[in-house]
């Protein structure tokens, strides 16, 4: 069963076509990688899918919801959560509070005015938090402040932001985008245990390293067209993959 | 044994809170600002400041124009005396609500900005209620002269309840207790007791924690499922409350509203008064507004005179000298001690005197530490 299903969608910034007649099925339950050269249109894609871009035409359809119009508060209220590029945190704030904001966000949705309650009273949420925490491997510094993290931890800390939520969908750019060989494979063991839990992923990445290791199916994007499409073996040795994206040379 | 989390460090600073403002004048007699009229300032401006910090200090949104809820609530409370009743309890609780009321409009427009633009527009909103307050609204607000009582207010509760008229003008009352001089300085102290509190529950709230969050990254806010704007508006709405009763407070100590109240330089003045004491810390705030204002009020009553007898140890010329030189940061130059003052915080101290005090704790905190060996001499001995 496909949960997220884009049809026909077009983009254009100026007389730059960033995507032309884009179709993609997400299979629920799958990790999904979406890559292709730079400029390809992935990200433009991606921020079709939360709410910071519409699409020119076509269609967005999010587990029988369409996406078009509403706001990236509203997308991720029926499900969908992203981590950046640039991991997207709340620096000043202690890694608990971190992921304590997004537990309320589920519990509470988008505005309540929560101001007699104490934090401490709400010990669901920190055990909830807590929880997540130590899934990822950060609980130990809980209560230290968020900014003082290494950028692979912080990525970390983005995920159980994401997870404390339980989403149906989790959209990653470049997970491992700027990242030393270490906290890469750190990175790809955390997702793999994601992935495990059934949480479909769509993953957009540039490192083929991450990608083969995670994805159950890639799309390849280029020029602003999903050039080709199925399993790893196959697009691995598919010409015309090898020539848009690879520039002709063998994996 | 107590266990020492949040909970317990928070009631030992409200509790200590309390004893302060209960003992204040006795506190503060020594530094010569003993006496009610002071000491009711410093709890105002405390409320004003606490409000003002919960927007600023929590989502970092940075007012200009919050003069403008003080003025409202000042005119609200006198309208009120006018036609309702002399009792403070009405007046205080249609101040707040009207300048909630005035502060949901203005917040609904100013926040569609952040940072410089938003202050922008509240500066601009503050300077345009400010020239209507003069020019346009004189019905309402009687212009230059301020809105002032007068023998024939209607005062329709009053006449109701049977509270007989006298001779002058009335007196602002508690049920019938005058609120001038001690009585109106514990007044006010309870409300800042009550005002502080509530910041301090905001504080450790969800709520607050979700202005906290806007402080730190909106961006994230909205990929997290939260809706960004109802919080800064509603975070700008209670700061208007606040300062609307700190207004309404403003009109109880003495009936007169004038337009000079909602001016940018007020404005301004509860900018500077949040970081003197520490952005974003609970009791921050409270101490900045008491700086300032033993600064305006202490300061400027030095004269020449004073400082001659304050350096009459020294030799007569050295004493010309050292008085010529000190006259000009006291009386009409007391503006020039607290600019100082604020320089020398703001590079040395960003976190206010608030961080100042943190700073001494921990080093006194180092000092009172026991070494290692003697704990476990202690223990030895009391295994013994």
């Amino acid at each position: 069963m496909s949960i997220l299903s884009v049809k026909n969608v077009n983009k254009q910034f100026g007389g730059l076509k960033a995507l032309h007649e884009v179709n993609l099925e997400i299979e629920a339950g799958t990790v999904h990688a979406i890559i292709g050269p730079n400029g390809a249109g992935k990200s433009t894609l991606l921020n079709c899918f939360v709410g910071r871009l519409n699409p020119d035409t076509g269609s967005v359809n999010f587990d029988g919801v369409s996406l078009l119009g509403m706001l990236p508060h509203q997308i991720n209220q029926v499900g969908v959560s992203r981590v950046f590029q640039t991991p997207e945190i709340f620096g000043d704030l202690t890694l608990a509070e971190n992921v304590m904001i997004p537990a309320f966000a589920r519990r509470d949705g988008a505005f309540r005015i929560n101001a007699w309650r104490q934090v401490e009273d709400e010990q669901s949420i920190r055990e909830n938090a807590m929880h997540l925490l130590e899934d990822v491997g950060l609980a130990d510094s809980a209560d230290n402040v968020a900014n003082q993290l290494s950028r692979g931890d912080k990525r970390r800390l983005e995920l159980a932001m994401c997870l404390v939520q339980q989403p149906k969908l989790l959209l990653l750019d470049e997970p491992t985008a700027g990242m030393a060989r270490a906290d890469t494979n750190n990175t790809i063991d955390l997702l793999k245990k994601i992935a495990e839990r059934g949480i479909t992923m769509v993953i957009i990445e540039h490192d083929m390293h991450v990608v083969f290791s995670l994805a159950q199916k890639i799309s390849v994007l280029a020029q602003g067209t999903v050039i080709a499409e199925g399993l790893p073996n196959e697009i691995k040795g598919h010409p015309k993959v090898q020539e848009a994206y690879l520039g002709g040379a063998h994996l | 044994m107590i266990k020492f989390n949040v909970k317990n460090k928070d009631h030992i600073l409200l509790i200590g809170f309390i004893i302060v403002v209960a003992l204040a004048p006795v506190i503060f007699a020594p530094i010569g600002a003993g006496y009610p009229d002071l000491l009711q300032k410093f709890a105002i401006f405390g409320i004003f400041a606490i409000g003002f910090n919960i927007l600023f200090g929590l989502t970092g949104y940075l007012s200009f124009g919050h003069a403008a809820f003080l003025g409202v609530g000042s005119y609200t409370a006198v309208w009120t005396f006018k036609l309702l009743t002399m009792n403070v309890i009405p007046a205080l609780i249609l101040s707040t609500l009207f300048a909630g009321l005035f502060a949901l409009v203005i917040g609904f427009i100013v926040l569609r900005r952040s940072g410089i633009y938003f202050s922008i527009l509240t500066l601009a909103f503050a300077q345009m209620s400010y020239n209507l307050a003069y020019s346009v609204l004189t019905p309402i607000t009687n212009g230059e002269t301020g809105l002032q009582l007068a023998l024939h207010d209607a005062r329709v509760l009053d006449g109701v309840f049977g509270v007989t008229r006298g001779e002058g003008l009335p007196s602002t009352t508690l049920f019938g207790m005058a609120m001038s001089g001690w009585s109106g300085y514990y007044f006010c102290g309870v409300v800042l007791i009550i005002m502080f509190y509530i910041s301090l529950r905001i504080f450790r709230s969800p709520f607050g924690m979700m202005l906290r969050a806007v402080k730190s990254n909106q961006n994230r806010m909205s990929y997290t499922g939260l809706n960004t704007r109802p919080y800064t508006l509603a975070a700008f709405v209670i700061s208007g409350m606040y300062a609307g009763l700190a207004g309404g407070l403003m009109a109880i100590t003495d009936p007169l509203a004038g337009a000079e109240r909602m001016q940018w330089t007020a404005s301004g003045e509860v900018v500077l008064m949040t970081i003197l004491g520490g952005t974003g810390t609970l009791l921050g705030p409270v101490i900045g507004a008491g700086v300032i204002k033993y600064f305006e009020n202490i300061f400027s009553s030095f004269n020449e005179g004073i400082l001659m007898d304050a350096f009459s140890f020294l030799p007569e010329m050295l004493q010309h000298a050292v008085v010529s030189i000190t006259g000009l940061f006291v009386g009409e130059g007391w503006h020039l001690t607290l600019g100082a003052l604020f320089m020398v915080i703001v590079i040395f101290l960003p976190g206010g005197l608030m961080e100042g005090i943190a700073r001494i704790g921990n080093v006194t905190r180092r000092w009172l530490k026991p070494k290692p060996v003697a704990t476990t001499e202690a223990d030895a001995a009391a295994s013994e």
